[in-house]
C-alpha cells in the first residue's frame, strides 16, 4: 500500500484489500470513468486475477457461473451508467436463481448525483428488484462495513447477488480499514435450524405415507448437502423427483431417482407428483414451470415444505409441514430421527413409477437422414460423463440437456432456471473454465442464444480459457418455434433464422476452432478434436429442424396431461 | 390440498401492519417497491421515527386475501432493513384531518361537527377556517362525507397510526 497515509486507505483500496480478504481469486469486470480509481488500485495490485470481457452482462454472467460452480461468491465490477445497466440482466438472473454474488459499480461523484450527469443512472433503484440487497455507499467510512456485508448477505440465508453502487468521489477519498471488526446485522436473521417438533411430525406423516415422493429443488445445490440427501433417500427408500436446477443432487443411475419433472419433465416423474400423497420438498418452490395447472395439482398429496425462505413456503402452496431451516441442517436432522419411526413398505409405489418409466421412457426417435440433437447431448455425456461441466443457454436444447445429459453430482449443471436469460452459456462456460480448469466445460446452446454473447469467444482466447461450444443448430428459434406449431398454427413469426454467421468462421477469427458437423461420426471425430485442441471450440451441429422437446405440459394443463414421443415413420 | 380453501379462497380483508425498520438504506422506496412489484394494495402509510432509537414505525393499511397478506408480511421480513412486522388483530387507530372550509358557512355549525369528531376549530382568517378532527379511519371518513356540505376548500388526511391495545 504506497499510498497509506496515516494508516488510511483510499476507497477503492478498500474495495480491494476487502476482495483479498474476503479470498476473492478472480474478478470479471470492465473499466470506465467512474469507476477508475478502483481499476488503478487493480492494476496495481497482485491478490486476483481481472479479466476483462467484451460486454458487462458476460462479465456479470461469467461471475455468476463461477459462483454456480463453486459455491463461492462471484465478484464483479463494472462502471456506471450503461456499465451498470448492461450488468442488470446478469444480477436478475442470479437473483432468480439465489446464486451468491457481489457487484460494484461506479456511480457519478457524490456532489453531481442527482444532477443527470453523464453516465449517470439511479442504480440502486434500478437494482432494489433484482438483488437481495444493495447499498449506494455515500461516506468512504461505510465502504468496510459495507463490503463485509455484502460478502455475508450474499452466501448467508437464501443466497443471492448483493450490488454496491460506488461514488467516484467516495472511491477516492480515506478512511480507516480494518476488516476484523464485527458489524451487527440486527434486522437479519436467517433461520437455520428446523423445529424439531414439526420434523418430528413431519418424518411421522411420511412413516404412514403410501405414496411419499421426494420433490428436490435447487437449493439442495446452494446448502451442499446432497451427501445427506442421498442418504435420507437411501434410508427411506422413497422415490425422488428434480428439479431443473437440482440435477445432480442424486446420481442419474440412482434407482430412486424418476428425472426432472415439470413442462418437459419425465412421464414418470410427472405422474409421481400427480399421484404421490406426501410431497417431501427440499428446498424447492413449486414454480409454475413445475406445478403445471395449479388448482388440479397434487391434489392427493400432503406437503412437507422445507426451505431456508419463509417466503418461499405457502407462497404458491400450502404445507402441512412447513420447515424453515437451512436444508444442509435440517436434513441432518431428519436424518438423526429417522430411526424413531417405522416406515410402511414403498415398494409397490417404487414399481408403480417403474412401470411408468418403462411404458413412457425419456426418449427421441432416431433418423437416419439427419442428426437428432438429443443425441448429441446423449454423446456427449456417454465420451465425457463426469469430466465435463455442463453450461446451457436457454430453449429447447436447455430441456434437451436437462432431460438427457447424465448429470451424477451437483454443480455439474449451470443454466438460468428462473429467469430463462438467453445468452448465458457461453460466459457461463467461461466462468465455470475459470473456476475448474481441470474440468472440460461445455456449453450447449442454440443458433439464436450462441449470437446473443459471441462477442466473449476473444475473452476466452485471450485469457486461455478453452470452452466447448455445442450449437445444435435447426435455424430457429427452437422453443418459440415448437409453441408456435403447436399453439399458433405454424405461424413462425420471426423465429426462422436462415440468415447466419459461418460459424467456423466466425470462431476461428477469434483464435478459436471450429466445426460443422452432419454426421455422428463427424461428431465424434469433431469433439475429440476440440478436446485435444485446448482452444476454444465452436462445434456446430446440424441437427433435425423440427425436433420438439417431448414430454411437454402445454400452458393451463395438468402435469399428468402430458404431449409424448409419437413414433411417425415418416418425418 | 383441499383443507386450505381458506387460505386460498378467502374474501379480501383490511390488514394493518406494523413495520419496524431500521432509517437507512432507502427502506421506504424499498416498501413501496414491494407493493407495487407484486400488485399490493397499500390505502394508508404513514412513517415517523420511533422515540429513542434508531428505528422507525411504518404503520400500513392494506387490503388482500388471507394468503397475499401472508406473502406481504413474508416478504416485508425479507427485507435487510426490516426489523419487525406486525399483523394487528386488536388496535387503537387514529387517522387525522384538516379542512378548509369558506368563512360563509356557519361557524357554530362547523364547530358543532368538529367536536362531534374529537375535534376542532384550528385557525381563523378572513377567507377560511381550518378544522381538524383525529378518529378511528371509518368515523373520519364519516366526518369528511359530512362536511362536504360546508364546500371545504381543501381537505388533508394524515393516514393511520395505530396501537395494539
Amino acid at each position: 500500500m504506497e499510498q497509506k497515509i496515516d494508516n488510511k486507505l483510499t476507497g477503492s483500496q478498500i474495495v480491494i484489500e476487502s476482495l483479498h480478504r474476503e479470498n476473492t481469486e478472480v474478478v470479471f469486470g470492465y473499466p470506465g470513468g467512474a469507476i477508475m480509481n478502483v481499476y488503478d488500485e487493480i492494476y496495481k495490485q497482485e491478490h486476483f486475477q481481472h479479466i476483462l470481457t467484451k460486454h458487462e452482462q458476460a462479465a456479470v454472467h461469467a461471475a455468476d457461473a463461477y459462483a454456480r460452480s463453486t459455491g463461492k461468491v462471484g465478484v464483479a465490477i463494472v462502471t456506471s451508467g450503461p456499465g451498470f445497466t448492461n450488468a442488470v440482466t446478469g444480477l436478475a438472473t442470479a437473483y432468480t436463481d439465489s446464486i451468491p454474488m457481489v457487484v460494484i459499480s461506479g456511480q457519478v461523484p457524490t456532489q453531481v448525483i442527482g444532477t443527470d450527469a453523464f453516465q449517470e443512472i439511479d442504480a440502486v433503484g434500478i437494482s432494489r428488484s433484482c438483488t437481495k440487497h444493495n447499498f449506494l455507499v455515500n461516506d468512504v467510512k461505510d465502504l468496510t462495513r459495507v463490503m463485509k456485508l455484502a460478502f455475508y448477505l450474499a452466501r448467508s440465508g437464501r443466497p443471492g447477488p448483493v450490488h454496491i453502487d460506488l461514488p467516484k468521489d467516495v472511491s477516492a477519498n480515506l478512511a480507516d480499514f480494518n476488516y476484523d471488526q464485527e458489524f451487527e446485522l440486527p434486522t437479519y436473521k436467517p433461520t437455520t435450524k428446523g423445529n424439531i417438533r414439526q420434523i418430528k411430525n413431519a418424518i411421522e406423516a411420511i412413516s404412514k405415507a403410501t405414496r411419499p415422493l421426494f420433490y428436490i429443488g435447487g437449493g439442495a445445490v446452494l446448502s451442499n448437502c446432497y451427501e445427506d440427501i442421498r442418504e435420507f433417500v437411501k434410508q427411506t427408500k422413497i422415490p425422488a423427483v428434480e428439479t431443473l436446477m437440482a440435477r445432480g443432487i442424486l446420481h442419474s443411475e440412482d434407482e430412486y431417482l424418476f428425472g426432472m419433472l415439470g413442462m418437459h419433465g419425465e412421464y414418470a416423474a410427472n405422474m409421481a407428483m400427480s399421484q404421490t400423497d406426501m410431497i417431501i420438498c427440499l428446498g424447492a418452490r413449486f414454480d409454475d414451470r413445475v406445478t403445471g395447472r395449479l388448482d388440479v395439482f397434487a391434489k392427493k398429496a400432503k406437503v412437507i415444505h422445507v426451505d431456508i425462505d419463509p417466503a418461499s413456503i405457502a407462497k404458491i402452496v400450502k404445507p402441512n409441514f412447513p420447515i424453515v431451516g437451512d436444508l444442509a441442517i435440517v436434513v441432518k436432522q431428519f436424518l438423526e430421527h429417522l430411526s424413531d419411526f417405522s416406515f410402511n413398505d414403498y415398494s409397490d409405489w417404487h414399481n408403480t413409477l417403474k412401470q411408468y418409466r418403462k411404458d413412457e421412457p425419456l426418449r427421441f426417435v432416431e433418423d437416419s437422414d439427419r442428426l437428432k440433437p438429443q443425441w448429441a447431448i446423449k454423446r456427449v455425456g456417454e465420451l465425457l460423463g463426469d469430466k465435463a461441466l455442463i453450461s446451457t443457454d436457454v430453449g429447447q436444447h436447455q430441456m434437451w440437456t436437462a432431460q438427457f445429459y447424465p448429470f451424477n453430482y451437483p454443480r455439474q449443471f449451470m443454466t438460468s432456471g428462473g429467469l430463462g436469460t438467453m445468452g448465458v452459456g457461453l460466459p457461463y462456460a467461461m466462468g465455470v473454465k475459470r473456476a475448474n480448469p481441470d474440468k472440460i466445460s461445455i456449453n450447449f446452446t442454440g443458433d439464436g442464444s450462441i449470437m446473443m454473447n459471441i462477442q466473449e469467444i476473444i475473452t476466452c482466447t485471450q485469457y486461455n480459457l478453452p470452452i466447448i461450444n455445442i450449437i445444435l443448430n435447426n435455424n430457429y428459434l427452437g422453443m418459440v418455434r415448437q409453441w408456435q406449431t403447436r399453439f399458433y398454427e405454424d405461424r413462425l413469426a420471426e423465429t426462422v433464422l436462415d440468415t447466419q454467421a459461418d460459424f467456423k468462421m466466425l470462431t476461428e477469427s477469434m483464435g478459436g476452432v471450429g466445426y460443422k458437423v452432419h454426421t455422428k461420426e463427424e461428431f465424434d471425430k469433431a469433439l475429440e478434436d476440440a478436446v485435444a485442441s485446448n482452444k476454444t471450440a465452436m462445434i456446430e451441429v446440424i441437427v433435425d429442424r423440427r425436433e420438439e422437446v417431448l414430454p411437454m405440459v402445454p400452458n393451463g394443463h395438468a402435469l399428468d396431461e402430458m404431449l409424448l414421443v409419437e413414433d411417425k415413420g415418416d418425418k | 390440498m383441499g383443507s386450505f380453501k381458506d387460505f386460498y379462497n378467502s374474501e379480501e380483508k383490511r390488514e394493518v401492519l406494523s413495520v419496524i425498520v431500521v432509517n437507512k438504506d432507502s427502506v421506504l422506496s424499498r416498501i413501496v417497491d414491494l407493493f407495487s412489484a407484486r400488485g399490493y394494495n397499500i390505502d394508508s402509510l404513514t412513517v415517523a421515527p420511533v422515540p429513542n432509537s434508531e428505528y422507525s414505525r411504518i404503520t400500513i393499511v392494506t387490503y388482500g386475501r388471507t394468503r397475499t397478506i401472508d406473502q406481504i408480511v413474508k416478504q416485508l421480513n425479507k427485507l435487510i432493513p426490516v426489523f419487525k412486522v406486525t399483523e394487528h388483530k386488536n388496535v387503537i387507530e387514529k387517522d387525522t384531518v384538516l379542512v378548509k372550509v369558506p368563512l360563509d358557512q356557519s361557524l357554530s355549525d362547523v364547530d358543532v361537527l368538529a367536536r362531534a369528531y374529537n375535534g376542532a376549530i384550528m385557525n381563523v382568517t378572513d377567507e377560511a377556517i381550518v378544522i381538524s378532527a383525529t378518529d378511528e379511519p371509518k368515523r373520519i371518513e364519516n366526518f369528511i362525507k359530512v362536511i362536504e356540505k360546508y364546500k371545504p376548500i381543501e381537505i388533508v388526511r394524515s393516514g393511520v397510526v395505530a396501537m395494539e391495545r
